[in-house]
């Protein structure tokens, strides 16, 4: 994989890089100044249109074609980010904030401009002290300035932008829980429709974006809107453009965020980014591609395209692994895309206990208000508990699949959805896993950290 | 006994109701600054709260059940959330909470024995490229081995390692169990 500038994270390496003298010295908001001066919205949407960027908060959905659902004849407009990164597996959002919340801010400042909102919500969670710390001193460095107030760099359409705190709920980061959330009540999922772009935050048309997404406009409009995406390394048709933050934890030597194009593959991500796997004994046994709600890639698993009209024709016969990650690419290989935030694991894990992890954190997460993602995510959790002691039958897997068959689409929003699909990945792809962990039990030794225990106590040890 | 914040967080609330248009959008981050004051949310705040948001007391008290990062009971003056999600745990989260709950004296959901800590377990802080973690108070601790947490601990004034729950270092392999020994690990 060649080595590229960055450009989404290019003053992330430079020192006190979050704070306004240095990151203007270092090219923030000349591009909202150019926007807000020179360029009608209209305009700014066809850019943001042409970049093609998939909403960067595991759903993929074409951020300008979001921001073309708001009705023509509203009044007030809302933009909120969510910053609520939660998704096990993922923290890449929380690298923007703490290094570059200026960028998020401009890109605030430029798309307030297009879709014509005067004030921005950040919802960040709480937990995330050093990111909502640096967004507010960033916040007030630009009011200061004159980037936000009444008049942003001289134009007469006020613009504020407010950090609204999370108090811990994963399901916040689902964008109609989110605006609930916001608006002081339970983080419960709203019925859509109607979509928040029509009635989101306080009962107003609201555009709800991810981090990345927004903090990825200053670029588009730098760049132009068709430049930025041909970034990407996905055929045109895919219209998933641009370039994109992806990180890696879990079994890899040199876990971390990396800025890369659309469409690296997993093997890229893994071997050179993730800088190989931790233990040179312990090979690849499976890769979560992009947060835990992404089903399970098997590195021997291969595409099956071998139709000249298939859009995976170029990649039939090759490993999961060297699939170039995109949104629709990822699914159609019966995966998700996701945050692009990989969770390696190798030899040393049993999937059982992978799921059985991932499992309660969504037990744990379920906001209780639909029965099939309330009491199922819950029984995945016994019946898994049950395998794990010893005391589990072959007919206690097929209830696993059973309880998520049952949940999928059957409820208000996707968390039982992202619940169900990497359980039955896990057992589709390691049924072995399972079945052994039926006959055998998996043992008090059985546990995620064996590769890894030792090496705790290393320097204790010296 | 009422509550009422302090005069200077009491302006905050003011400037907080100012950046919605609607009062009780203000909740959350109002119940965080009253936590903040008086280290868990006690049916006095809730009640505070309601008053002061023109919201019902069964609001209120919705919204703090709802979310986990409200104490609903007295915690000690200092929280540690250990992160046991994937990432964390396949690099050794487990192994962290042991430790902790060996040199503390408690399990998730306690308090230490001197009283100084109250342990708690989290999901996915956001942090799976550093793992394994803990958050303490407001800080995260990142890329920890046991002589960091121990360290993270000592500077804290948590006692060390009562001397017969010292192990030895686990092995690696899974077939063979750790057994504790007389060793110490912080040799």
């Amino acid at each position: 994989m060649a080595d590229r500038d960055p450009i989404l994270s290019d003053r992330f390496g430079t020192e006190e890089s979050w704070t306004l003298p240095v990151a203007e010295r270092l090219g923030a908001y000349k591009q909202a100044r150019s926007a807000l001066t020179g360029m009608p919205p209209e305009k700014v949407l066809e850019e943001v249109k042409a970049a093609n960027i998939r909403g960067r908060g595991g759903a993929g959905f074409p951020a300008g074609v979001k921001w073309g659902f708001l009705p023509k004849d509203r009044e007030v407009t809302y933009l909120v980010i969510n910053a609520d990164e939660g998704e096990p597996g993922t923290f890449k959002d929380r690298q923007i904030m703490e290094k570059d919340p200026h960028r998020l801010i401009e890109g605030c400042i430029i798309a307030m401009h297009a879709i014509r909102a005067h004030v921005t919500y950040i919802y960040v969670r709480c937990e995330l002290v050093t990111s909502i710390r640096r967004l507010e001193a960033a916040i007030e460095d630009a009011r200061k300035k004159g980037y936000l107030g009444k008049r942003p760099f001289g134009v007469d359409f006020e613009m504020d932008v407010h950090v609204h705190p999370g108090a811990g709920a994963y399901i916040c980061g689902e964008e109609t829980a989110l605006l609930n959330s916001l608006e002081g009540k339970r983080g419960e999922p709203r019925l859509k429709p109607p979509f928040p772009a029509v009635i989101g935050a306080f009962g107003q048309p609201t555009i709800v974006n991810n981090v990345e997404t927004i903090a990825a406009v200053p670029d588009v409009i730098d760049r132009g809107g068709k430049a930025w995406s041909d970034i990407s390394l996905l055929p045109e048709s895919f219209r998933d453009g641009g370039t994109r933050l992806y990180g890696v934890s879990g079994h890899v030597k040199n876990p971390g965020v990396f800025e890369a194009p659309v469409g690296i593959t997993l093997r890229d991500l893994i071997y050179d980014l993730g800088g190989g796997m931790l233990h040179d004994d312990r090979p690849l046994k499976g890769v979560i591609p992009g947060g835990s709600s992404t089903p399970v890639i098997h590195p021997d698993h291969k595409v099956n395209a071998p139709k000249d009209d298939d859009p995976m024709h170029p990649w039939h016969g090759m490993s999961h692994l060297d699939v170039p990650m995109g949104v629709d690419t990822m699914r159609n290989i019966g995966t998700m895309l996701g945050t692009c935030c990989a969770i390696v694991m190798d030899s040393s894990v049993n999937m059982t206990e992978a799921a059985r992890n991932l499992m309660k954190f969504y037990a744990h997460e379920s906001c209780g208000q639909c029965t099939p993602c309330r009491e199922g995510s819950g029984w995945l959790v016994d019946v898994l508990d049950q395998i794990a002691s010893g005391k589990g039958t072959r007919a206690d897997v097929d209830m696993l699949v059973d309880i998520s068959n049952n949940m999928m689409g059957n409820t208000i929003c996707a968390l039982a959805d992202g619940t169900a699909m990497p359980m039955l990945g896990f057992i589709r792809k390691y049924p072995e896993d399972f079945y052994s962990a039926v006959e055998q039990g998996m043992g008090e030794n059985e546990r995620l950290d064996a590769a890894v225990r030792r090496s705790l106590y290393a320097e204790a040890a010296e | 006994m009422s509550f009422s914040l302090s005069t200077n967080h009491d302006q905050v609330v003011d400037e907080l109701i100012a950046r919605y248009p609607t009062k009780m959008a203000a909740c959350i981050p109002v119940l965080h600054l009253c936590q903040e004051q008086e280290g868990w949310v006690s049916p006095d705040i809730i009640q505070f709260v309601a008053d002061r948001l023109d919201m019902s007391t069964s609001q209120v008290k919705g919204v703090v059940t709802f979310y986990t990062m409200y104490h609903q009971e007295k915690v000690a003056p200092n929280v540690v959330w250990v992160c046991r999600t994937l990432s964390c745990d396949l690099r050794g989260a487990k192994t962290i909470q042991e430790h902790l709950e060996r040199r503390l004296g408690c399990g998730v959901g306690g308090t230490s024995r001197d009283g100084k800590v109250t342990l708690l377990k989290a999901e996915c802080l956001a942090a799976c490229g550093n793992a394994p973690m803990i958050q303490l108070n407001d800080e995260f601790h990142e890329h920890l081995d046991i002589a960091k947490l121990d360290r993270v601990l000592d500077e804290l004034g948590v006692a060390p390692m009562p001397a017969e729950l010292r192990t030895a270092p686990p092995v690696s392999s899974p077939s063979s169990a750790a057994t504790a020994a007389d060793q110490s690990e912080e040799e």
